[in-house]
């Protein structure tokens, strides 16, 4: 299906129609936007996915909000801090009334906590956010305090994930109760009017925010999957703004003066994993004759090294990209809370690549074949046969094999693949917690490694982890994890590619705030002054 | 008769049943669900978690038994995603796309048998070949091509029509039907035509054969030299001879309209179950998945069996009894 996109627009291209107006919004306070994936469900607990998150933000609120680039502002916590390394208090926000004029109390904190883990047939649950907590004491109504077992520098980055609902409507409410708005009673900007699975979400003013009043009275989600057709819509004046514009029609886009494209670098770095679970060769890497090699050359940080180096990072950016990415040399942008700046995206040297692969004992390459995914990251299938054009280069006779989501991502994780094209996007906004799950040794039941498919592992990275992990104070941490960063990107743990860029196209006399999240929110549009 | 329809309740029945197991094992071949729906930073008590929430943890075999159970009480399971019975999902989807899949064959026939005639019966003239030529067009030219450039050009360059989405609907018999509202038609107008266009194609080619091939029989020539009119001729010895293979065809078709508008659903947004089948199978959305195909076997099995009815109205040599009688 991408692949007729493309030609499909490479085909409306060609044909050159100039676009019509079509910029009147419906009514002026009305504001139609076309997301790119489903909505899943309106229970604020039922499914961690990041357009569901995205979603609830608008009807119900954390404790702690995000900004536009990942820092933890007050939500409906005004302050928090750690008393001990063990204890946290959150004092919460007053006179906040929830959608039907009851007030908001400490209550309804311990109830959300309590209902959390306890979601039937939830698919993908906020307790992996909750469970730190073993137990919360309520001082008064507008004081709360959490204990956990170990010390959690997570806290406040996890609270902020979590949606607090009324006790008062939750008590007995079912996720059907959410996705019908019977229970759909938040604190947030928007109050739900109607969500149609697959469909739209309808959402109206509350006009009572205590964050003051949102410039819309009515704002409309459409689902719009295909690329195409989220673009004809915008065009066609159906909708005034849509997430995730297609790479091939931003140049288009951005010369039209009837629209206007913001873009931010994101959380998503592409990366590679270098399967080094076993010291015999893993899957798919064989001698240039197809012959098996004696050892596991990945796990050789040389061999790593000149894979890393032969990418030029650049020219994917600028070719394949059209300039949406930002080539990586970590696993988050730089302003994020526990980069390095001395990290910079490897240099292009495919000289030094060869040196480097004879040192390590493979003067005349070897081969193998890039696994990756062809549906799930921009681009993704093109970056794949970009770097097998790199590897070719550096006389590693380099295959390409890619394929949708459902399947790959099963196969990666048992194993299957020897070079393997991911990506990962940091919801905490501080590099530790993915140096935790994409690079510490493998061990699922402590949460470390958890996604670790390569199985690197190295015990000076994970003591630096762990350590930090329990470290409270915040500019010790920090320190802490540039440090593992260091040590990690040194031994090409992984090789980072780029970070992606997302962008927004929304119709002229509209100004959407850009987030590094990915999230489209209503709250970030507002008519341009 | 009553014997024919219970034969066929029965191959139907184990079509259904044959269906329900292939996409069983196909779905776990492909992968894990739980791989899928799980957030990437969750542990592994998490992933346990999640896989024995939706039944996932216990053997195949076990699971396709206990979806067995539920299915003979009507109970298809609920969905893995939206959590809520997968059945249900598509039914509320299923007016849509049904609404288009038969608005986009009333298209093809009132349009497509009356071309295919003219291009029969006048094959040389200059309309029959601007038909025929017509038709290439339209067999040819790939479906979300033309649903783009509709969309450029009534949408985006005219500003007729909206680009995406079902418009207003009413209740008729309690299913909410969309070609009663002005709204629902503009809405309805392109991605139906879209739809249209290839079975539309089809049809003229198919009327236009059976029509050339009808004009030099000897009872036409008959019926002609007992000057009967010519519309007589044409509307009765011609058409009437010809409609069982265009008959069968649209039965087939209209099935193949109804399963597989996905890609017109997908360029008009129309929130039907070609959209949800495409998203469910990307997500292993298994439940969704089987009771998609069941249910469209289904209408496959029910518009399979109203065409042989049409035969034997159209022919009264073909009887539906007849295979059993030969026994």
């Amino acid at each position: 299906m991408p692949r007729f996109l493309r030609l499909a627009l490479a085909a409306l291209a060609i044909l050159g129609l100039p676009f019509a107006a079509g910029t009147a919004a419906a009514a002026e306070r009305e504001v139609t936007i076309g997301l790119q994936a489903a909505i899943t469900s309106m229970d604020p607990h039922y499914h961690n996915l990041s357009p569901n998150n995205s979603m609830m933000l608008h009807v119900f609120e954390p404790l702690i909000k995000r900004d536009a680039n990942q820092k933890l502002v007050p939500g409906l916590a005004v302050s928090w801090k750690a008393l001990d390394d063990l204890t946290w208090e959150f004092k919460l926000r007053k006179n906040v009334k929830w959608h039907d004029g009851t007030p908001f109390t400490a209550d309804d904190v311990v109830f959300t906590l309590s209902r959390v883990p306890n979601v039937p047939k939830s698919p993908s649950s906020f307790a992996t956010f909750t469970k730190p907590i073993v137990s919360t004491k309520v001082v008064d109504p507008h004081t709360i305090i959490f204990k956990t077992a170990a010390p959690h520098v997570l806290l406040p980055s996890d609270l902020a994930s979590v949606m607090i609902v009324s006790r008062l409507h939750g008590e007995k409410a079912t996720t059907e109760d959410y996705n019908s708005g019977k229970a759909a009673i938040g604190t947030g900007p928007y109050k739900l009017v109607e969500y149609v699975p697959n469909q739209r979400v309808v959402l109206k003013a509350n006009y009572g925010y205590w964050g003051g009043e949102e410039p819309w009275d009515k704002v409309t989600f459409k689902i719009l999957t295909n690329a195409a057709a989220r673009v004809a819509a915008l065009l066609s004046g159906d909708v005034q703004m849509i997430e995730t514009v297609p790479t091939a029609d931003i140049a288009k886009l951005s010369a039209d003066k009837k629209y206007s494209l913001v873009d931010k670098v994101s959380n998503r770095v592409i990366y590679v994993h270098l399967n080094q679970r076993t010291d015999t060769p893993p899957p798919f890497v064989t001698g240039k004759d197809g012959k098996p090699l004696a050892h596991n050359p990945f796990k050789d940080a040389r061999v790593r090294k000149a894979l890393s180096i032969a990418i030029n990072r650049q020219a994917i950016s600028d070719r394949i990209m059209e300039k949406r990415s930002v080539p990586a040399g970590q696993l988050l942008p730089d302003f994020f809370f526990g980069t390095s700046k001395k990290l910079k995206p490897p240099k292009y040297d495919p000289e030094g690549a060869k040196k480097l692969l004879a040192e390590a004992g493979y003067p005349n390459g070897f081969s193998l074949t890039i696994h990756g995914t062809n549906n799930r990251y921009i681009n993704d299938d093109k970056i794949a046969q970009a770097i097998a054009q790199f590897y070719t280069r550096i006389g590693i006779d380099t295959k390409v094999e890619t394929m949708p989501a459902s399947v790959y991502f099963s196969r990666a994780t048992k194993g299957e693949f020897g070079y393997m094209l991911l990506g990962w996007g940091t919801e905490s906004g501080e590099q530790g917690s993915s140096l935790r799950s994409l690079l510490a040794t493998y061990d699922p039941s402590k949460g470390m490694g958890v996604t670790n498919r390569a199985r690197y592992s190295n015990p000076q990275l994970d003591a630096l982890i762990n350590e930090a992990m329990a470290t409270i104070d915040d500019k010790k941490r920090e320190g802490l994890i540039q440090k593992a960063a260091e040590i990690a990107m040194g031994d090409t743990a992984l090789i980072p590619i780029h970070y992606e860029v997302s962008t927004w196209a929304t119709a002229k006399g509209l100004r959407y705030t850009p987030r590094t999240d990915q999230y489209t929110l209503a709250m970030g549009l507002k008519p341009a002054k | 008769m009553l014997a024919y329809a219970i034969r066929r309740l029965g191959q139907s029945l184990f079509v259904l049943l044959l269906m329900s197991a292939l996409v069983f094992i196909g779905v776990y071949a492909i992968g894990d669900p739980v791989e899928l729906l799980v957030n990437p930073m969750a542990d592994e008590a998490e992933r346990l978690r999640a896989a024995a929430a939706l039944g996932l943890d216990r053997p195949l075999l076990e699971q396709y038994w206990s979806f067995l159970q539920g299915a003979a009480s009507g109970d298809l399971g609920k969905s893995f995603v939206f959590n809520v019975p997968a059945l249900s999902l598509i039914l509320s989807k299923l007016p849509a796309t049904m609404e288009l899949a038969f608005v986009a064959m009333v298209i093809a026939i009132a349009i497509g048998i009356p071309l295919g005639l003219v291009a029969g019966l006048k094959p040389d003239s200059f309309i029959g070949r601007t038909i025929m030529a017509g038709s290439i067009l339209g067999f040819s030219l790939p479906t979300f091509w033309v649903g783009l450039v509709l969309v450029m050009i009534f949408s985006v360059h005219l500003g007729w029509l909206p680009s995406n989405g079902r418009g207003a609907t009413v209740l008729v018999a309690g299913i909410p039907v969309s070609f009663l509202t002005a709204d629902g038609l503009a809405h309805l107008a392109m991605p139906a035509f879209n739809l249209a266009l290839f079975k539309l194609s089809l049809l003229v080619r198919l009327t236009r054969a059976g029509a050339r091939e009808a004009v030099l029989q000897d009872y036409v020539k008959f019926a002609r030299a007992k000057g009967l009119t010519q519309s007589r001729v044409i509307g009765v010895h011609v058409l009437k001879n010809i409609l069982i293979p265009i008959v069968t065809v649209i039965g087939l078709e209209l099935g193949s309209v109804i399963a597989f508008a996905i890609v017109t659903e997908s360029i008009f947004a129309w929130p039907g179950t070609g959209k949800l089948l495409i998203d469910s199978i990307n997500q292993l959305d298994r439940p969704v998945i089987v009771a998609y195909l069941l249910v469209i076997v289904t209408l496959f099995i029910v518009i399979n069996f109203v065409v042989d009815v049409l035969y034997s109205l159209l022919d009264p040599r073909v009887r539906l009894g007849g295979a059993s009688a030969a026994h």
